[in-house]
This record gives structure tokens, sequence and C-alpha cells, in this order.
């Protein structure tokens, strides 16, 4: 019961989020959202190894977690190159 | 035990889903840069403990989860609005902008 009512909360999170990304005006607010969107997915799969009671998915939010801090950085230097003015 | 953690859950949900409101409803880029990341690394923090609390040998796991989040997070957002600062300007509601003039003097400051 509690892990369908978290899920939920978490989905509606998401669907937010998603819905930022899809109608965001500038390049800034989508890769915003996208850092968001990683850890609001980190926080799943957390909750799904809980509810599996499986403690190797906790592996995968450690490499996920690596690498959406990597793309973070990656899309903000992009960003800044591409269309700075500097 | 289980009704710690059940809270715990649920108030990391409940950040989740408020983190995910503020980043669609906010005007500018920096409200949301400050919405979006706060409010998820509180929520991630509850679910972890939520988690540790039911399963207490995950701790070292889930403590290495939380590192990196606590880490990752702020460098992060730091760098976006940086380079949304660069790239777009700052906000336009602010009455004073002392990281304009910090920037017109130097080319590169990192």
């Amino acid at each position: 019961m509690i892990t369908i009512i978290v899920f939920g909360l978490i989905g509606l999170g998401l669907l937010f989020a998603l819905m930022r990304l899809i109608i965001g005006p500038t390049v800034a607010d989508r890769v915003v959202s996208l850092d968001t969107f990683n850890v609001i997915v980190i926080g799943i799969i957390v909750m799904l190894s809980f509810v599996f009671e499986r403690s190797l998915y906790l592996d995968i939010a450690i490499i996920y977690a690596i690498l959406a801090f990597l793309e973070t950085i990656v899309f903000a230097r992009y960003l800044e190159g591409h269309y700075g003015n500097h | 035990m289980e009704i710690i953690s059940g809270v715990f859950l649920i108030i990391g949900g409940l950040f989740y889903a408020l983190g995910g409101l503020g980043i669609f409803r906010m005007p500018d880029t920096f409200d949301r840069i400050q919405a979006g990341t706060k409010a998820t690394t509180l929520g991630a923090f509850s679910i972890l403990i939520g988690v540790a609390f039911m399963f207490p040998s995950w701790s070292l796991k889930l403590f290495l989860i939380a590192l990196f989040i606590v880490l990752s997070n702020p460098i992060g957002s730091s760098a976006l609005a940086k380079a949304t600062y660069r790239s777009f300007g700052g906000p336009s509601n602010v009455e004073r902008d002392d990281l304009k003039e910090f920037l017109g003097g130097t080319k590169d400051v990192d």
C-alpha cells in the first residue's frame, strides 16, 4: 500500500518534469528538467530494489548517479560554448 | 520500524512530486534550477533513509548513493546556472546584478 502511494507521487513528479522537458522554451530549461529527471530516476531504481528486495539494483543506481552527473556537466559545457557570446 | 520507513518513503515521494511541480510552474530558468535541484535532493535523501530503516544491511551502498547525490547535485546545478547566465543573460526581474559587473572586466572566470 505504501509503495503504491510512493510510486504514484514519484510518477507525478516525473510527469511534471517530462512536460517541462517537452514544452521548455529554451535549451537551458530542457537541460535543467533533464537534471531533475535523472535524480527522480535514481529514486525509482532505489524504490524498485526496495520492492523486489534485491540489493544488486543499488549498484545500478550508483552507476546511474555517476553517468547523470557526467551528462549534466557535459551539457552545461556544451551550452556555454555553443550559445555563449564571450 | 516499518512505520518509520513508510513515513520517510512518503515524505520522499512528496518532495519528488513538489520538485516536479516546481520545475513545471516556476516562471524563470533560474527559479526552475533552484526548485528542481533542492527539492529533489531532499526527496532522494528521504527515500534512501526510508530504505535503510527497512534493510539495515544495505546501509553502505545507500550511503554511497547519498554521497554521490550530495556531491554531484550542487556542482551540476551551479554549472547549469553559470552556463545559462552566459548564454541567455541574467534574470530579468532583479534590481542589481553584481555578476554582470564581475564578468564585465575579465575574459574568463572559472
